[in-house]
């Protein structure tokens, strides 16, 4: 009897063909672009070896734009068109945005997402982003020889629905296919996790320039379970630097800085920092362009005493998270510290006398996130091993409900589910013949709406009129891998199929992000339809491979005509996507080839169910 | 075809449909599905697979969330077998319960007004024995007697004093911290 090779979802099917995925690790100061080469997560470095690229964007009034060290060298001299920290604005409104007061930027007072009024127009905090992703992804093709199939992309655990649709909105004007949005502790988990072949539970302090997040997860046999996670999307160290900003201020008899001073004595105020690390003073030593100058000493006590109560801020999600796992500090087997402001003395100090014991520092906090970045990648790839099996089971870091009566919130999935998920609400009318309903979808755990994150506002029209309570309005919340919320709405008792409309509060509209696209294709030269044909052509490639594989693997769950109808369909598909057709026809054609493969794709899904219930293993499996 | 609602969720687990699960083969098995189904194994293949292993990933979760925890696992059992506790409205409960309840729920309020933890603590204790007893009764009906009613009449007990538990650990959270 012979064995066949079956491959398991995910697993690749032809092993010499290897797909072109990184991480990225997408931060408040910095960002990296990781990869995984021969087996081995690497970080890939610019042309003269630096593997960190700074988080800056400097937009001139040629419209060209700097990124990185070039943006970075230019903040102190054109600190308004030179936008740092952009992370921090990402899914925000301006008055969300802490410090605002002391930030250089010309902030265009609208509804929605903030935006800077820069020398070469009015810019989103999603199109400066893409600036940074552009040159990561320009570095890894430069780097890996070839176009990306995707990449992963780490957000904050404790980012909400707006920011991470904007982190998305993001690499899609950047050009990147994001195969997911992964948690930057989760992602800290699985570098750190896999190296050590850890077991049991774990838990992550991330504290990057600024964002904090606090991960617990339970390891074990390859499954990575979040268990719980909390944080605070605005707490990071910028708020370090700042506080040390904020003693020169008082300290050095100076008069109140116009936008370059400050910019030069923030950046002093993060060398001080950085060196007291390693050093028990710092001297801060400024030339002003007013004239002034500034010579102060600051030792590492000093700098303990002004920044703890910031410290002691980061223990309050690290309760909220023990409780939500029904965990006390002595049940986490090691604390990994993620993220470069963990490097501080007083920051390691506290972690450990919290938990009763040294976190874990052996990885470099400030690489580790996309390291794990890259090695998912690789994985949702389809460069899987049969060693690197290992999965994912991440969680919504904050609850989703909808506005009821009275400006109160009525939950509809709670904090810490475990992603995909979806929930169901029943709603009815007040008034009779209403044929409009009006839904405000929020994010957050306190009771009162206006407490909370507003996502989104949607209209049902075209209900049927009817008596007041008679219409049954289901809402759907779907919240996908990406920890992303979909929401649908329909009228029940008639079947009728009623419209929305979503207006994201803090987030740009379908229309924006196409239009942004288009700007910033017409800038490049490139043309919209060429491009557009060209993805239409890599997703027919992909619909057509995956079905060839399954094919191969599973044709003994077709019938032969059916078989012959998928192998048809098949053939259709190969001639429209090679003959120099538009994209709309190779569009069409991929729906045809799904549509002819919707039944087989769920008859395999049937089997692998079937098998793990079995016990089966599915590698190898006698026929 | 969607995902296959007609199964229930012990089908889907391949568990018998009773109230004493194996909570280790329970999780076992949820770790298995979802190394089949879950969206990271899709992840570079075309969106129609993608959009399907999404529907069994949900589902699949759903499934373990209802299953683990015992009052959702009693809830689910009734329902399938046509009681429904979750949506019913205006049951009325034996005047001797609702006598301890409200004594209860006294007691609670004075010993969070007083900042008493030591007696929130014996509290939280009484309550956790009706709990084991009431989810014994649970167990006992179901599983045993087939007597979905009796069953369902200590899940509707349960319900009230899952929640004056919940509250008496919200009052010591809150004087913990």
């Amino acid at each position: 009897m012979a064995l066949l090779q079956i491959s398991e979802p995910g697993m690749s099917a032809e092993p010499h063909k290897h797909r072109l995925a990184v991480g990225i690790d997408l931060g408040t100061t910095n960002s990296l672009v990781a990869t995984v080469r021969n087996g081995v997560p690497v970080v890939l470095v610019d042309e003269e070896g630096r593997p960190l690229l700074p988080s800056i964007v400097r937009y001139r009034a040629d419209g060209a734009v700097d990124v990185g060290y070039p943006a970075q060298s230019m903040q102190a001299r054109d600190p308004r068109n030179t936008i740092v920290s952009v992370k921090r604005f990402m899914g925000r409104g301006l008055k969300d945005v802490a410090h605002v007061e002391m930030m250089p930027y010309d902030f265009l007072d609208a509804e929605g997402m903030v935006r800077v009024r820069t020398v070469a127009g009015v810019k989103s905090p999603v199109e400066a982003s893409a600036e940074i992703l552009k040159v990561l992804r320009r570095r890894a093709e430069a780097s890996l020889g070839g176009e990306l199939l995707g990449a992963v992309i780490t957000v904050p655990a404790y980012f909400d629905d707006a920011q991470r649709q904007a982190t998305k909105d993001a690499a899609k004007l950047a050009g990147l296919n994001v195969l997911r949005l992964l948690n930057e502790p989760t992602a800290a988990a699985i570098a750190y996790g896999l190296d050590n072949a850890s077991q049991g539970v774990y838990a992550v302090y991330d504290l990057g320039g600024g964002t904090f997040d606090f991960s617990i997860l339970k390891l074990s046999r390859g499954v990575f379970e979040v268990l719980a996670t909390s944080g605070d999307a605005a707490l990071g160290g910028d708020d370090f630097d700042q506080r040390v900003y904020c003693w020169i201020l008082d300290h050095a008899s100076i008069a109140p800085p116009d936008a370059h001073d400050a910019r030069r004595l923030l950046l002093k105020a993060r060398e001080a920092k950085e060196h007291l690390t390693g050093n028990d003073e710092a001297v801060v030593l400024a030339n002003l362009g007013s004239g002034e100058s500034v010579n102060l000493m600051l030792s590492r006590d000093g700098f303990a005493d002004m920044t703890r109560h910031l410290v002691a801020k980061t223990l309050g999600p690290v309760r909220k998270a023990l409780r939500d796992a029904g965990l006390k500090p002595r049940d986490v087997n090691g604390v990994v510290m993620v993220g470069g402001a963990t490097r501080m003395p007083q920051v390691q100090k506290a972690v450990a006398e919290f938990f009763g014991q040294d976190p874990l520092t052996n990885l470099d906090p400030e690489k580790v996130v996309a390291l794990g970045a890259a090695m998912q990648a690789n994985v949702l790839a389809g460069n899987r091993q049969a060693d690197e099996d290992w999965l994912l089971l991440d969680v919504i870091p904050l609850s989703l409900g909808l506005e009821t009566m009275g400006g109160l919130t009525e939950k509809i999935i709670p904090r810490n589910s475990t992603i995909p998920i979806a929930k169901a609400q029943d709603f009815t009318t007040f008034k009779d013949g209403q044929t409009a309903m009006s839904f405000h979808v929020v994010q957050g755990e306190r009771e009162m709406v206006r407490d909370c994150r507003s996502l989104a506002r949607f209209e049902l029209r075209g209900i049927p009129p009817m008596v007041a309570g008679a219409a049954r309005i289901r809402v759907t919340f779907q919240v996908d891998a990406d920890g992303l919320l979909a929401v649908s709405a329909r009228e029940m008792s008639s079947g009728v199929e009623a419209s929305v409309t979503v207006k994201p509060s803090y987030g740009l509209t379908d229309d924006e992000v196409a239009g942004m696209l288009r700007d910033g294709m017409e800038h490049a030269g490139d043309d919209m339809e060429a491009r557009s044909l060209r993805e239409q052509q890599v997703e027919a490639q992909r619909v057509i491979e995956a079905t060839e594989a399954a094919l191969k693997a599973d044709a003994h769950l077709l019938s032969a005509a059916e078989r012959a109808d998928i192998e048809s369909a098949i053939a259709r598909m190969r001639q429209l996507a090679e003959g120099g057709s538009n994209s709309r026809a190779v569009k069409a054609g991929v729906e045809a080839l799904n549509q002819a493969t919707t039944e087989f794709a769920a008859r395999r899904m049937d089997q692998s169910i079937r098998r793990a219930l079995a016990g089966q293993k599915v590698d190898e499996i006698r026929v | 075809m969607a995902v296959d609602f007609n199964r229930n969720f012990f089908e889907l687990f391949g568990l018998d449909p009773l109230f004493g699960i194996d909570t280790v083969e329970l999780e076992r098995v949820y770790r298995d599905l979802q190394s089949q189904v879950h969206p990271d194994r899709y992840a570079h293949l075309p969106e129609s697979q993608r959009r399907l292993s999404m529907q069994w990933a949900t589902r699949v979760n759903e499934a373990y969330r209802t299953l683990r925890q015992p009052l959702s696992r009693a809830q689910y059992l009734l329902e399938i077998n046509g009681v429904d506790t979750r949506h019913e409205s205006n049951t009325a409960m034996p005047p001797d319960f609702l006598m301890e309840q409200m004594e209860w729920r006294e007691a609670a309020a004075e010993a969070r007004a007083a900042e008493d933890m030591d007696g929130l603590e014996r509290l939280h204790h009484r309550l956790d024995g009706q709990v084991d007893s009431l989810f014994a009764e649970v167990e006992a009906q179901i599983d045993r007697n087939r007597n979905h009613a009796a069953a369902a009449d200590a899940v509707r007990r349960l319900m009230f004093v899952l929640r004056l538990r919940d509250e008496v650990d919200e009052a010591l959270e809150a004087l913990e911290s």
